[in-house]
């Protein structure tokens, strides 16, 4: 085993229905990470944004590098309500939106959260950003918003655990 | 629950070098596949090139990359992916990277990301990023990773597939 057993599911979503939001909620505080892996298509060309534990004032900001497939380039989001975990990646209509985000010691309750995250579309770009949620609370609750559209039948959400012992 | 990221099979490249990775018979029971690489190649300063079920066709991808000195982003139809450690790199040492492959066995198009380095101690090395599609519905049951414009990977240049199950 690679990873010992210390990777564990805590939930999946395969979506059947078009939905606007997608949400992991009562998120067990005995692991150490987590680790979310999505597979998404749009209703239209859109971008995601993370809420978590359902805050959503300017509790925000993001850092990201990100290429166009012409342009390589930075952008950060300062207080913002709407963290985007892509800047150039889009969730498009072709099914080819994947991202893989990391949540390190997310159950602490002394230190702001940050997230990294590594967002990728063949056809618009790709990239890898930074997420600071300015709280000290445990992320118990994850959801991913759209600027605009809905996340298409059949996109994929899965949440792992990572146990450091 | 039980341990769901599990190594599905390895290979390292022995003396002689060879000119690709081959991973067959991929079982379709797992989420996810995740590939770790470190290469180097023996004669050039290549990319990786990445082939599922004995295609190279019908890939596109977007890349970022940083040199060192500039950053830059580009795309195209082919199935490139992050850069190898060239020959003319210092001894002994190998690039590295990562490919993620969500859904690997789905009905839908695939689309899989890919993160490499490659190091040197000279003046010039590569941190990339890309975002890949493969066009095609089929499920993956073959991975073959060589070099673009062919040639060897050296002697003790290794990759490790790696299963994801998300239940």
């Amino acid at each position: 085993m690679a990873a010992g057993a210390t990777y564990t599911p805590i939930a999946t979503t395969t979506l059947a229905s078009a939905q606007s939001q997608v949400d992991f909620t009562s998120i067990s505080a005995s692991y150490t990470d987590l680790v979310l892996v999505m597979n998404t298509k749009g209703s239209t060309t859109n971008y995601p944004f993370l809420q978590l534990n359902g805050a959503t004032g300017t509790s925000y900001s993001t850092t990201t590098i990100t290429g166009s497939g012409t342009t390589a380039t930075s952008v950060r989001q300062s207080n913002t309500v709407n963290p985007y975990i892509s800047s150039d990646a889009a969730n498009t209509t072709g099914f080819e939106f994947n991202a893989i985000l990391h949540f390190q010691n997310y159950s602490n309750t002394t230190t702001y959260k940050t997230v990294l995250v590594r967002a990728n579309s063949a056809s618009t770009g790709t990239g890898a950003t930074v997420l600071m949620y300015r709280s000290t609370s445990a992320i118990d609750t994850i959801t991913f918003k759209l600027n605009t559209g809905t996340y298409s039948i059949g996109s994929t959400f899965t949440l792992y655990g990572i146990v450091a012992a | 629950m039980a341990n769901t990221f599990e190594l599905i099979a390895s290979s390292t490249v022995g003396s002689g070098g060879a000119s690709s990775i081959d991973f067959t018979s991929i079982p379709s029971t797992y989420t996810d596949l995740c590939l770790k690489v470190s290469t180097r190649h023996a004669t050039g300063s290549p990319y990786l090139a990445v082939a599922f079920n004995g295609s190279s066709a019908s890939f596109t991808y977007r890349y970022l990359e940083g040199s060192g000195a500039a950053a830059s982003s580009g795309n195209g139809s082919a199935n490139w992916s992050v850069a190898i450690n060239p020959s003319s790199a210092t001894a002994s040492i190998f690039s590295n990277g990562e490919i993620y492959i969500p859904n690997y066995a789905g009905s839908t198009n695939k689309s899989f990301s890919a993160d490499g380095v490659t190091e040197n101690n000279g003046t010039t090395a590569y941190a990339d990023l890309f975002a890949s599609l493969w066009s095609n519905t089929a499920a993956i049951n073959q991975i073959t990773l060589s070099a673009v414009g062919g040639g060897n990977f050296v002697q003790y240049s290794t990759a490790y597939l790696y299963g994801v199950k998300n239940a």
